[in-house]
């Protein structure tokens, strides 16, 4: 699954296979940590905002 | 004969099993057990469990006595070439690991062992049976470890396991070659341990591309023909025999076909070329 | 009875009751546990199967729940891609029942290999080629998404609920939820598909051996399409199995009945599209490999012509027009027996795609070849359903998987 292993070639098949695969896991990828980025961002700024009002 | 190089550096290593020959003694099955160290179990009875690189069937025409007749079938891995003769064999092409492969400049179908994962999928998708599993741990009876084979590994439970082709024999037979400053290795260097135990010597062995070795003549006769031929599988092994009933039970015909509609079985590898 | 931990507004039966009911799944799952580590620890000889039989009852079971599971991808894409908002009534619970039905897919895969500890041989050493390749990576990356889709839903319980970060991550999940549904059916598109050419592209296997289109043989799309056609009508025959345990009304009926109706679409034409291909492979493919269609139907003592009729007709195509028919979605009886049919349809699809393949013999000397599966096949195979019954009785009891039940259950 990565081009320094042994079976890696670079051939079409290898490279619309993994493509796709890794196409899909950089979007999963991307998707969790924006989620997590914003949550804790939302987490700090409304926290912030409710000690504000102490 | 069309891209069927003559002579070429790439061997296409085949057998041809002369069922005329074959009295079903089983010394082939002996002498691969020995040389592979294909393990056993005390209760074989169950032969779907049994480990056997080549197994004999017995088949028979059907007919009552006193007409009766029976061929004994020596069956070893065919050692496909693949639809298109390109080396995707039934197995190789599914194996989700790469643990089997088809070594180019020899045709022979590998396995690696410590590869195989054991899920069966080449199991599943060659059609001669031709691939077992280690359902157990190979246990060898007292002493009988001192007499294994160091030139082949033993195989652990879980993977699956098949012919050869005895390969090492082949690795053995080219470094020797080597050592010796030839190129090309003699027919008789390179034999697998069935060929050899055969007392009717009804198994020949060599290159099938190589106009000087047995095999080339022998699988281009008109008796010669191929397990599941129309599967187009492009098997390695030939089989030889004069009986007609014996051919009908190679392949599978619909009614009112006979496999003398069928091309010979070397023309017909070329036609799928 | 209610908690804190228990969802607001609903009704809930009393801890000690809860208690019993799981300790009874419970046992059910041990059994099967036990049987799991047998397996694991003494290997595959514990099984019925043979050197015939590769491929035997979990390669059936993990088809069938992943034909069953796609409820999940298909619920999700007719809700975050296409705009069914009904369906948000109803897509928890497909997720939940996916998440299910693929953890039980793996967990069957990762006893079914000989070497378990290779296993991940599959994934480094990946020969891109094999079907069971792309089998393995997509089913494990759509875990992965089922698994994310799958958390928003238990951050919303009460408990967890009131943790600021979780709150905000169970909101921001649900904001990029359609990103994550739409990689879902991309995945989902080809490990089912490759399901299907697992066996189809067997070449030296006529009977399940498949021309097809390009790399993927015919049963690549069949295996999506009909996964996609069935997996709803699971989803929804769990549903009202879990409202007849609870007895109470959790997802009103135009919610069951909008489903039925593209699934019933959905399965009219992946019929027309079977029955094509069925008719084409006989004629055609296997005849030309020397078989005649009776060949794969007769002198065995199990697989008859029966089980093709049973499987295109009685549960194939008496499904589809119940369920594409207006009177038939609306009578109650008749649209769950036909979502019932369609489930053991492709259940049989799925069965004669792996055990069938396997028991026809090819060499004319050969007869068909039996198997029977071990206790431990069983019980691992029931393992996942205990398993899947705990996990739905905790989702019910501590999470709001249905945004209807206040609703239809005013009186709690």
């Amino acid at each position: 699954m990565f081009p320094f292993i042994f079976e890696w070639a670079w051939d079409i098949a290898h490279l619309v296979f993994m493509g796709a695969l890794w196409y899909a896991l950089s979007i999963i990828g991307a998707g969790l940590t924006y989620c997590i980025i914003k949550s804790l961002y939302d987490t700090a700024t409304q926290e912030g905002g409710d000690s504000a009002h102490h | 004969m069309t891209k069927q190089a003559q002579h070429t550096k790439t061997k296409r290593y085949g057998m041809v099993i002369d069922l005329d020959r074959c009295t079903g003694c089983g010394a082939c099955m002996v002498g691969c057990y020995a040389e592979n160290n294909v393990p056993f179990r005390k209760d074989e009875t169950d032969k779907m469990l049994s480990l056997n690189w080549l197994r004999v069937f017995k088949v028979d025409n059907g007919k009552p006595f006193p007409d009766t007749e029976v061929c004994y079938i020596p069956k070893p891995c065919m050692q496909c070439d693949g639809r298109h003769m390109e080396g995707h064999s039934p197995c190789v092409s599914v194996c989700p690991a790469v643990a089997t492969d088809y070594d180019e400049p020899t045709g022979v179908v590998s396995q690696i062992y410590t590869r195989c994962f054991g899920c069966r999928y080449c199991m599943a998708a060659c059609p001669y049976h031709a691939r077992k599993f280690n359902w157990w741990d190979p246990v060898w009876p007292a002493d009988m470890e001192k007499y294994l084979n160091p030139d082949v590994s033993v195989r652990m439970r879980g993977v699956v396991e098949k012919c050869s082709f005895c390969y090492h024999r082949y690795q053995k037979a080219r470094d020797k070659a080597y050592v010796e400053g030839r190129d090309e290795i003699a027919e008789n260097e390179y034999q697998p341990a069935c060929a050899e135990a055969c007392p009717t010597r009804a198994i020949t062995f060599g290159d099938l591309h190589n106009p000087e070795h047995e095999v080339y003549e022998l699988s281009r006769s008109k008796k010669a023909f191929r397990l599941l031929e129309k599967l187009n599988t492009n098997p390695k092994v030939y089989y030889l025999t004069s009986k007609s009933w014996v051919r009908r039970k190679a392949d599978n015909y619909l009614e009112g076909e006979s496999p003398a509609d069928r091309k010979p079985a070397h023309k017909a590898e070329t036609a799928s070329h | 009875m209610t908690t804190p931990a228990i969802p607001e507004g609903v009704k809930r039966c009393s801890t000690r009751k809860f208690a019993i009911w799981l300790a009874v799944v419970g046992a059910v799952l041990l059994w099967g546990v036990y049987a799991m580590f047998l397996v694991w620890y003494k290997g595959l000889n514990q099984t019925g199967m043979n050197d015939a039989y590769g491929f035997a009852l979990w390669i059936w079971a993990d088809l069938a729940v992943i034909a069953l599971g796609g409820g999940a991808f298909f619920s999700g894409f007719l809700t975050y891609i296409i705009g069914k908002k009904e369906l948000k009534n109803i897509i928890n619970y497909a997720v939940i029942i996916g998440f299910i039905c693929y953890s039980s897919a793996l967990l069957i895969l990762a006893l079914d290999i000989g070497q378990p500890l290779r296993g991940w041989f599959i994934f480094w050493h990946a020969n891109v080629h094999s079907m069971l390749t792309e089998v393995a990576f997509c089913l494990s990356v759509y875990f992965g998404v089922l698994t994310i889709e799958f958390i928003p839903v238990v951050l919303e319980n009460p408990k967890l609920d009131r943790v600021p970060f979780l709150h905000h991550l169970s909101h921001n999940l649900h904001e990029v939820m359609a990103v994550f549904a739409a990689t879902g059916v991309f995945l989902s598109f080809f490990h089912q598909g490759s399901l299907g050419g697992v066996a189809g592209v067997l070449y030296g296997r006529p009977f399940s051996f498949r021309e097809g289109l390009l790399i993927w043989p015919w049963t690549f799309f069949l295996f999506t399409w009909s996964a996609a056609a069935v997996g709803p009508c699971f989803t929804v025959m769990v549903t009202w199995l879990t409202e007849k345990v609870t007895g109470k009304k959790l997802v009103k009926q135009e919610v069951f009945q909008l489903l039925g109706k593209i699934s019933g679409w959905m399965l009219l034409t992946y019929m027309i599209a079977k029955i094509a291909d069925t008719w084409y492979w006989a004629v055609v493919t296997a005849p030309s490999k020397g078989f005649a269609l009776m060949d794969f139907y007769t002198n065995n003592p199990v697989y008859g012509i029966w089980i093709l009729i049973a499987e295109l007709v009685v549960c194939g195509l008496v499904p589809a027009f119940i369920l594409i028919s207006r009177k038939g979605r609306e009578n109650n009886t008749l649209l769950l027996t036909a979502m019932i049919l369609a489930v053991i349809g492709i259940c049989i699809n799925r069965w004669v795609m792996v055990l069938q393949v396997m028991a026809a013999p090819l060499l004319p000397f050969q007869e068909w070849y039996m198997y029977m599966p071990t206790w431990q096949e069983v019980a691992t195979t029931i393992l996942p359903v205990a398993y899947g019954i705990i996990l739905i009785s905790l989702a019910h009891r501590y999470l709001p998987v249905f945004p209807q039940e206040k609703e239809l259950n005013p009186g709690n």
